[in-house]
């Protein structure tokens, strides 16, 4: 593929178009990366005049009080829990788009799948709460079914918050693995079954071996916004919505401790750069 | 041959177990809107108050003003910019590509609220400040890896003898990307400047830390609703725009096929 126009050796010719793109990222991305690293081991704003020094003490705060541990590792098992529930519905849906339904039902439910990525996210959960909570639309529609009076009210429940976010991102995981599943050759299916696998063993050493690529990628892509997700817990749940992404939203718009906060956050970021890196050898292994 | 059908009946009953989860609050939220209690209470009264009252809303009109405007800025600046880095990582081979070509995941593999509050902080610090330019500077550079992802993958369909065979006819760099290379690829800038429209429209995170209370988006002003109080308004004005927005989406899809089988 060396043709001529590909050349090798320096960047100069890509230059001109490449710049304004990167020049862009650096701007708006890693320069303030750079800052907010900078920022959380400052003691003070270092605006109109104030003095500041460098200190560890945003960092001390989060390992000398237990609350932020604890609020870190809700938002990890929140996270794990939702991609969890996303892989269980997804993926089955996913098998039976790319491989079970053709032509134009096949396109017009793909669509269908990622149509409500286009509508407003902030509204989508806030619609939740009308469906979820007490009088809403849930308990009427079961009361009026069921003989027995019951009460169901999970507005501002551990459960509403994971209702919220596995609707809102459960549309990545079915694309991702659809894209994997659909381009696995039906001969290698048909092999393993001809040369007498079950179902389910054919699933289990054949098609999800191949469909992990897809899966891995979904569950990134879940995974990360989720650990940092404020705005569906401190809808869906209430007072029992504190999570570690709502803390540092406090820190931001309410506290205004722009130091902890940077650090809270940098804290966040080292935590889920390791669980990228931990996935990322398993990515490749599957390639 | 029994059981395959059967879990081929099963498979379809999950897909639509899907899309009624998936359509539940959409539909729900669409019909509250014409639903004459503010409080949600049924039964359902048939009123169109709630797009009257919208009409007169300014503060909430301004704010979907902002977005629109916001979105489609982004959409031109994150595709132009996007589409010639594709272009430049295309054609050119040279050391440090793959650091390059690395640099684009940060954006997306970041939680948002880090990069929201990590700009907020920079902005805040050299002067750039808060409001809707600080709001699309930070749109732009969320688009901008979508676009190049979505752009480059299309790029590796196209031959690059035929950008060799323009030029050895004598075309210019110019006539060479405008007129073979570009609408070959015009589906793929399609996709990655969709891609950038939803991901400016919808984004919330980023708009709500980099926006001043006067110049606000529209998701920014819909969760300082959620929490003071919600009128159906915010029903109507959403309703408004899914309906707008999945027929564009219907319509392009059905001009440019993405996710059928080319």
């Amino acid at each position: 593929m060396a043709s001529s126009i590909r050349g090798r050796g320096g960047i100069g010719p890509a230059l001109p178009l490449l710049t304004p793109a990167y020049l862009w990222l650096a701007v708006a991305i890693f320069l303030p990366l750079s800052a907010m690293a900078l920022f959380s081991f400052m003691t003070d704003l270092p605006m109109s005049g104030r003095d500041w020094s460098l200190t560890l003490e945003h960092y001390a705060a989060f390992f000398s009080s237990g609350l932020y541990v604890t609020l870190l590792w809700a938002s990890v098992r929140l996270g794990l829990e939702v991609t969890l529930w996303c892989a269980v519905i997804g993926f089955p849906a996913a098998y039976v788009l790319a491989r079970v339904l053709k032509g134009r039902a096949r396109e017009a439910i793909f669509l269908l799948v990622i149509l409500p990525f286009w509508s407003n996210g902030l509204v989508r959960i806030f619609s939740w709460a009308m469906v979820l909570r007490e009088g809403g639309l849930l308990d009427t529609t079961l009361n009026a079914i069921l003989p027995f009076r019951v009460n169901i009210d999970l507005m501002y429940s551990y459960p509403a918050v994971i209702i919220g976010l596995v609707h809102s991102y459960v549309p990545y995981m079915v694309l991702t693995c659809y894209l994997t599943l659909q381009a696995i050759d039906n001969a290698l299916i048909e092999a393993a079954r001809s040369l007498g696998a079950s179902r389910l063993q054919t699933l289990r050493r054949v098609v999800l071996p191949l469909a992990m690529p897809g899966l891995l990628a979904g569950s990134v892509l879940i995974f990360v916004p989720v650990v940092g997700s404020f705005m569906e817990p401190r809808i869906l749940g209430g007072r029992t919505g504190t999570f570690y992404g709502t803390v540092i939203e406090d820190q931001f718009v309410a506290v205004f401790n722009w130091p902890l906060g940077a650090a809270l956050s940098f804290i966040l970021l080292a935590v889920v750069l390791v669980i990228l890196s931990l996935a990322a050898p398993i990515l490749r292994r599957v390639r | 041959m029994f059981t395959t059908r059967l879990l081929e009946a099963l498979g379809r009953v999950w897909i639509v177990l899907l899309l009624s989860f998936l359509y539940l609050p959409i539909c729900i939220m669409a019909l509250m809107s014409f639903n004459a209690s503010p409080f949600y209470q049924l039964p359902f009264e048939w009123t169109t108050g709630w797009y009257a009252d919208l009409s007169r809303n300014e503060q909430l009109l301004a704010a979907t003003w902002n977005s629109i405007q916001i979105a489609v800025f982004t959409t031109v600046i994150a595709t132009v910019l996007g589409t010639a880095a594709s272009l430049a990582l295309f054609r050119h081979e040279f050391r440090g590509k793959r650091l390059l070509q690395a640099l684009l995941f940060p954006p997306i593999a970041i939680p948002w609220l880090i990069t929201g509050t990590a700009m907020l902080i920079f902005f805040f610090g050299v002067g750039i400040g808060r409001g809707l330019h600080a709001i699309l500077l930070g749109h732009v550079a969320l688009a901008l890896p979508y676009v190049i992802v979505v752009v480059s993958a299309r790029l590796q369909t196209f031959a690059p003898e035929l950008e060799e065979a323009a030029r050895s006819l004598g075309a210019s760099q110019w006539q060479v990307t405008t007129r073979v290379t570009l609408p070959w690829i015009m589906p793929g800038v399609i996709a990655g400047g969709l891609f950038a429209f939803a991901v400016s429209f919808d984004q919330f995170v980023v708009s709500y830390f980099l926006s001043t209370p006067g110049e606000a988006t529209l998701p920014v002003e819909i969760y300082a609703a959620i929490r003071k109080g919600f009128t159906p308004e915010i029903n109507a004005v959403s309703t408004i725009i899914i309906g707008i927005s999945m027929g564009l989406m219907l319509v392009t899809a059905r001009f440019f096929k993405f996710g059928g089988e080319k």
